[in-house]
């Protein structure tokens, strides 16, 4: 099975962020970055998926500037077969245009298997997967949990609010990845030096002018400093009074 | 361009999902802005068109009603088919930021060439564009969106746009869909509750929650037994919790879980790790149990309670059901 899966670099979400002068952009100053969090979990159902079968290819593909192509070597030393980078001076705002880009790169590929994180952690439009697979003419199926084969037909899981989805499609396929179906294993030294010798391929990204327009960041307002009323059950009566007479919800 | 919008009703088994009522009232904000009308299109099996008159009282003018036997289980290649073949009458199509909304949005937007804004929480509306506001970077960045393309295509975050009843009823159009539903490529097979009984989530007024502080899976029971006790609450469980198995996935809350903002937040036994923290720290009031009084949870809870999560949990259940029998 030949299996592409597209990647985007995000900054690790465990800081305070700060916006940059511009006040169009996030001030990357001492930030870390990585393959965003669904992504990894793509990454590694491909390559269970390419461990079971004993056979395929995965392929990593990720637009943007040079950096990008750190995360690409990391799911190379994952396991990943190759990489390609659609160079681009910045990831746009439109994921229309960077589907765009993307079905450009794929149409051609011969892939049986698409995969995507079901969003970005950062701009979180959980768009670009479903959009891609609109412009190649493939069936999508959304933030799926389960993932497993009966000869050409796909079979999966889709958690939806306090229920889920059994979903059946047939390959070619385009499916974007919810946490729960694998978790990324750390790449081994061994992994990490054998990546070094895959094929990376950077190549212009075919991107058109983008029409989602980042106007402005803004923080979010600050919570007002918590407030510890007391220790042990002693306190729960005043706690319940609390609730009820100022925060007005019981 | 139309001024007219078009709204996704969101249905589930059969039934009107509240999803659909958000995104009727979050297109009405536009169509108001740009004196035009709502349309609301609704898919299901024979019957669905019983929840038309809902919608009219929810404020849409008009309710497109598509009806196969092959809309039974959810079908988004069909829908949103039949929904992009009729976007030339309408001037932005808006649907709710849940599972299936974002599911249908960026189809829809990509058949007809355009961006998608997703989870918008607030909107401003010109004659020829729309502009959202988007939480990004787990709701730590507030980004301003201008959708120049038209349609303008956006889903809305739940709970950001309430429904509101009209003293009117919109009309009813049956239709039929652009392509046949019964030859979609993607087949939904079966949908499961994940728990009949259990309020979800994104729609709970008050979610408990519980951490490791717990424990061990079985003590969990004194998180449920305080969710009845308010009766209006759902349960829900950090990341560490759901990781363990103690828990099902799907109740994680969490930067990749579920991002919550319900009135009430229970925390109980969670020391507010920043991935915990980036799906709840928008719930409107806090309270925290947690037996270490430097646990960060401590930071953002508006009433903190130290102690034993499993002493103190008995006790609160049998006060809030005292307050609640009053």
């Amino acid at each position: 099975m030949k299996i592409a899966v597209c990647l985007k670099r995000v900054p690790d979400m465990d800081v305070r962020f700060k916006i940059a002068p511009s006040g169009k952009a996030v001030d990357e100053t001492g930030l870390k970055f990585d393959i965003s969090d669904f992504d990894g979990y793509a990454v590694e159902a491909a390559l269970q998926i390419k461990e079971k079968l004993n056979a395929g290819e995965v392929v990593v593909i990720s637009l943007g500037p040079d950096v990008v192509q750190e995360i690409l070597r990391k799911a190379m030393s994952m396991g990943a077969d190759r990489a390609v980078q659609l160079k681009a001076d910045a990831v746009p705002a439109d994921s229309f245009a960077i589907a765009s880009a993307l079905a450009a790169e794929l149409k051609d590929g011969g892939y049986d298997l698409i995969m995507f994180g079901r969003m970005s952690i950062d701009t979180a439009h959980g768009a670009t997967g479903a959009m891609t697979a609109e412009l190649l003419g493939l069936p999508v199926v959304n933030a799926i949990s389960k993932l497993e084969f009966d000869g050409r037909t796909a079979k999966m899981r889709r958690e939806l609010e306090g229920a889920y989805e059994l979903v059946e499609c047939a390959l070619p396929a385009v499916v974007t990845i919810d946490e729960g179906i694998a978790r990324p294993r750390y790449p081994s030294l061994k992994g990490i030096m054998a990546a070094k010798k895959k094929p990376l391929d950077s190549k212009p990204a075919q991107l058109p002018a983008s029409r989602l327009t980042l106007d402005a960041l803004a923080l979010p307002p600050e919570r007002a400093a918590g407030r510890i009323i007391g220790e042990g059950s002693a306190v729960v009566p005043e706690l319940v009074r609390l609730l009820k007479e100022e925060a007005k919800v019981l | 361009m139309s001024n007219n919008v078009l709204a996704f009703a969101e249905s589930r088994g059969g039934d009107l999902r509240r999803a659909g009522l958000e995104a009727v009232a979050a297109a009405r904000v536009i169509a108001d802005a740009r004196g035009g009308a709502v349309h609301a299109i609704l898919f299901g099996a024979s019957g669905i068109a019983a929840h038309a008159a809902r919608l009219g009282a929810h404020g849409a003018d008009a309710v497109i009603v598509v009806e196969h036997a092959a809309f039974a289980q959810n079908n988004p290649e069909a829908a949103a088919a039949t929904i992009a073949a009729r976007m030339s009458a309408f001037g932005a199509f808006v649907c709710a930021a849940s599972a299936t909304g974002k599911d249908i949005a960026p189809r829809v937007a990509a058949k007809l060439k355009v961006p998608v804004a997703s989870d918008a929480t607030a909107m401003t509306v010109s004659a020829s564009s729309v502009t959202v506001t988007h939480p990004g970077y787990t709701g730590k960045i507030l980004q301003t969106l201008t959708l120049t393309a038209t349609p303008a295509v956006l889903s809305v975050r739940p709970g950001a746009f309430l429904p509101k009843e009209v003293a009117k009823a919109g009309t009813v159009e049956q239709a039929t869909a652009a392509a046949d539903p019964a030859a979609s490529r993607v087949k939904v097979t079966e949908t499961a509750a994940g728990n009949a009984a259990k309020l979800d989530l994104g729609e709970a007024p008050v979610i408990i929650s519980g951490g490791r502080g717990l424990k061990e899976a079985a003590n969990f029971k004194l998180v449920e037994d305080l969710a009845a006790a308010f009766g209006n609450a759902a349960v829900g469980a950090t990341r560490a919790v759901t990781d363990d198995g103690w828990r099902p996935h799907s109740d994680q809350i969490g930067q990749t879980g579920r991002l919550v903002s319900p009135d009430l937040y229970v925390a109980c036994g969670i020391s507010g790790a920043i991935q915990h923290l980036a799906g709840m720290r928008t719930s409107k009031t806090i309270v925290a149990i947690n037996k270490d009084k430097e646990a960060p949870i401590f930071k953002i809870a508006d009433y903190g309670v130290v102690g034993d999560v499993l002493e103190i949990l008995p006790v609160l259940t049998a006060e809030v059901r005292k307050a609640k029998a009053q």
